[in-house]
């Protein structure tokens, strides 16, 4: 076992020069033992040989590829203490295949590339995370220190950047490995350092600590994602993580209080508002229904209203007209809602679908149902005309209105004549569509489902009463 | 920008100190929170504030540099001055070579942005969103001509900073960082379709660097136009996952656009948009990691830029096994439906593997509107 004396852990050249003697010599990997540091070892006392390596004639050198150097430049700074002998035992293969560095599949170029990525990695977060506390001196001039924890041996190799960028402040970079001083013109090494020569008391750390708090949006907690990027073992030496777990299980109460209040409070102009979103809804393109309609049927009635009705979609007279139930459903509708007693001009009345669907058969234009896709896509104007309107009872006219208004198949004959909470509080009915009368022959039944229809319109007049 | 020096809870990387000259504000945006119409306390910092402000916490190594904004107050031309006279202290009375970033006011006077252009690394002009309807609705006192106007006006300027700089070296610069801007996600009706094709658009006609997408989340004292709702923080995922592809990956925007519900024009939520439009064209896979051309290897699902470059490079030396790739790759499981192997061929691709390919359902975000 032949002993290689290396000046420090980061020591690349040393490695470099050994590595090139070593390899002209012809020395195996596992006959190397590298020796980083001043500490001597004694585990193979017996059996050590520290004789210099032969020098290297300037005819037997040999070339490597650049990226060699690249990977291993960085992975010599990796705290793993195998990274020297992975790194000969590389250059020894290299020099028999040197299209080895391509060989991204290689099992130990992978593990060595992933040394010199994990170096990488904390060379940049040692950039990102270290924090300079200022510190007035003697002479009353500031000087800035800062305390950080590398896991590798990266502190000189970091320090070329710190110069570059703070060049004309006086600094300090402590480690526990070692130090670093700048003093606006040269650079000095020193030993390691305690954490506690970095203490000090900061007062813009409060300002920073106040910026962090607030430029945090509550609506949209993404712990996971800080974590990866900011993992915890790097929060001890970060003046701002401190207020993280506070600002976590605050959110969602700061979150509930602004939708609170925004409940409770009228919004204003709720008229004004739904005219925009008129306006905005006449070019609505989200599925290809605009092409053959006339124009977007808009919801209409009263803000404020405590009752909204919505249909499936409208007919042929609603296109035409540019208004809800106008046509013979609109009839029957009428009708029935002066039978249970409610007046139609004090509810919002709307369609689930928003253009006319249909198929022409010659002159006429007959009623197409409108998919799930095309359902989903004008759900977002109803979603708005319900935000906007804030209504406490919801009729659903039809499966169509239904769906669109729970996100799930509906059952006509098992959900009607009972209210079904909606998460905004309000309440929503079903029952079936008016041209669903208009479509059945018979007399006889029409006449039930009719008065089924009333039935169910005179259940929710009662519950609005009732309230 | 540059180096993240902090993370919030939310995810987001701090890396400029970002902040307004004034929360005041003449317009009445509705998505904004500090709209004129707004019950929010007013605050003003002075231009010399700032400076300072960014220089300490510059010299700390908490930021990278500013980015600036305003609400407009007076007028256009005195809320631009303010904000470049903060960029030129900086530069010629501190020496600041840190990054900023300024807010440009579409209406500003030409030679006030100018001067911007010649201390900030970059401008920015928002879009706000996506569809002029959009704009119409809820920033009444905005025009989407005007504002692609000042793109424009800021592009040419842009590209003749960069001519002057390739024939002399001493020319100053302008904004050599470019321009980039900002959409509002999920406030107006537009569809993911609508939005990646309005981005492309802006990229193409502007010479944008990035198109940021900002999920719409509420805001304290909302107005009655735009109510509270739940911020679509997957779509604006799925948003920057479509972007990538256009910028990275070599998708044509009608390609991604594709990967959209055809009729909703909505990318899926339980799926990146690069597996949707794999599921969708699946005669273009499995696809030979030995022999495809670098294009196609993009496409697989999974398969990012630098696992594409590792393939590449290896190939040239061995004949590429399964297990090769799950060396060079994340996650073999999602990738093996669309490759081909030395030791591997798949079937075709069942409606059972489809299932698992999609992403688990999380557990459910902060409930908002919770009963």
């Amino acid at each position: 076992m032949r002993v290689v004396r290396l000046a420090a852990e980061d020591d690349f050249e040393g490695w470099r020069s050994a590595a090139r003697s070593a390899a002209l010599a012809g020395i195996p990997a596992e006959h190397l033992h590298w020796q980083p540091g001043e500490a001597t070892t004694d585990l193979f006392a017996a059996s050590i040989n520290s004789a210099p390596l032969p020098p290297v004639a300037p005819a037997d050198d040999f070339a490597v590829p650049r990226r060699f150097i690249d990977v291993a430049s960085d992975a010599i700074l990796h705290v793993d203490p195998s990274r020297f002998a992975q790194l000969y035992a590389l250059l020894l293969r290299l020099r028999d295949h040197p299209a080895l560095m391509g060989d991204e599949a290689d099992p130990s170029l992978r593990r060595i590339s992933g040394m010199a990525a994990a170096v990488r990695r904390d060379i940049h977060k040692m950039r990102a995370f270290l924090r300079f506390r200022e510190v007035i001196e003697a002479d009353r001039t500031p000087r800035y220190i800062a305390w950080f924890e590398p896991e590798h041996h990266i502190l000189r190799a970091n320090a070329g950047f710190f110069v570059r960028r703070f060049a004309t402040m006086r600094w300090s970079i402590l480690t526990p490995r070692g130090s670093l001083h700048w003093d606006g013109a040269t650079l000095h090494e020193g030993p390691g350092a305690h954490r506690s020569e970095a203490a000090g008391d900061d007062p813009v750390e409060a300002v920073w600590k106040s910026y962090y708090a607030s430029i945090f949006n509550p609506a949209r907690l993404k712990i996971g994602t800080m974590l990866k990027e900011m993992p915890r073992k790097y929060w001890k030496n970060m003046p701002e993580t401190a207020l993280i777990p506070s600002l976590i299980a605050g959110a969602e109460a700061r979150e509930k209080n602004m939708v609170e209040a925004a409940r409770i409070r009228p919004l204003g102009d709720g008229r004004a508002a739904l005219e925009a979103l008129r306006e905005e809804a006449l070019c609505c393109h989200r599925c290809p229904l605009w092409k053959p309609a006339t124009q977007t049927v808009f919801g209409e009635g009263p803000a404020d209203a405590h009752l909204m009705l919505v249909g499936e979609q409208p007919g042929d007279q609603e296109d035409l007209a540019g208004h809800p139930f106008v046509g013979p459903a609109g009839k029957i509708l009428d009708r029935a809602l002066a039978e249970a007693g409610i007046d139609r001009a004090n509810a919002y009345v709307t369609n689930a679908v928003k253009h006319f669907k249909f198929e022409p058969r010659g002159k006429r234009r007959l009623h197409a149902k409108p998919n799930n896709g095309e359902i989903s896509a004008c759900r977002w104007w109803l979603d708005q005309e319900r935000s906007i309107v804030r209504p406490r009872f919801i009729m659903a006219l039809g499966a169509s209105a239904a769906q669109a208004l729970l996100d799930r198949p509906v059952t006509i004959t098992r959900s009607r004549g009972q209210p079904i909470l909606l998460d905004d509080e309000s309440e929503a009915w079903v029952t079936v569509h008016p041209s669903f009368l208009l479509r059945i022959p018979d007399e006889t039944r029409r006449a039930e489902e009719y008065s089924r229809f009333v039935a169910d319109l005179t259940a929710l007049k009662d519950r609005i009463t009732a309230l | 920008m540059g180096i993240c020096h902090a993370y919030a809870p939310d995810g987001r990387c701090i890396s400029l100190l970002k902040i307004l000259l004034t929360n005041s504000c003449i317009f009445d945006c509705h998505y904004c929170i500090n709209r004129k119409s707004s019950n929010v306390r007013r605050a003003r910092f002075t231009a010399k504030e700032v400076v300072d402000l960014t220089l300490s916490f510059y010299r700390r190594n908490y930021i990278e540099g500013l980015f600036l904004s305003s609400g407009i107050i007076g007028s256009s031309d005195y809320t631009m001055e303010q904000l470049v006279e903060v960029a030129r202290s900086l530069r010629e009375d501190h020496g600041f070579r840190g990054y900023i970033h300024l807010k440009t006011i579409p209406d500003a006077d030409p030679a006030l942005i100018e001067q911007a252009g010649r201390h900030a690394d970059r401008l920015s002009i928002n879009i706000e969103l996506p569809t002029e309807a959009g704009l119409a609705r809820l920033a009444p006192e905005k025009s989407a001509p005007r504002i692609e106007h000042a793109m424009s006006a800021l592009r040419s300027s842009i590209e003749s900073g960069q001519d002057a700089r390739r024939r002399y070296r001493s020319a100053p610069d302008f904004a050599p960082a470019g321009q980039s801007t900002q959409m509002i996600v999920g406030a107006d009706a537009s569809t993911d379709r609508d939005i990646v094709g309005r981005a492309s658009t802006l990229y193409d006609r502007y010479r944008l660097r990035r198109v940021y997408y900002s999920a719409f989340s509420p805001i304290p004292d909302a107005s009655a136009v735009l109510p509270l709702q739940r911020p679509p923080l997957m779509r604006e995922h799925r948003l920057y996952q479509s972007d990538w592809m256009m910028r990275f990956y070599g998708y044509e925007p009608r390609e991604v656009a594709a990967a959209a519900d055809p009729v909703t024009g909505m990318l899926p939520l339980d799926m990146d948009p690069k597996l949707a439009w794999a599921l969708r064209f699946r005669d273009r896979f499995p696809v030979d990691v030995n022999r495809a051309p670098r294009e196609a290897l993009l496409r697989v699902p999974g398969l990012g830029v630098k696992a594409v470059d590792r393939i590449l490079a290896s190939r040239q030396w061995r004949r590429l096994r399964l297990a090769d790739i799950a060396r060079l790759s994340r996650s073999i499981a999602k990738l093996r439906p669309f490759l081909i192997a030395e030791d591997w061929r798949p079937v075709k691709l069942a409606d059972q593997e489809e299932v698992a390919l999609r992403s688990k359902p999380r557990a459910e975000q902060m409930e908002l509107f919770g009963a």
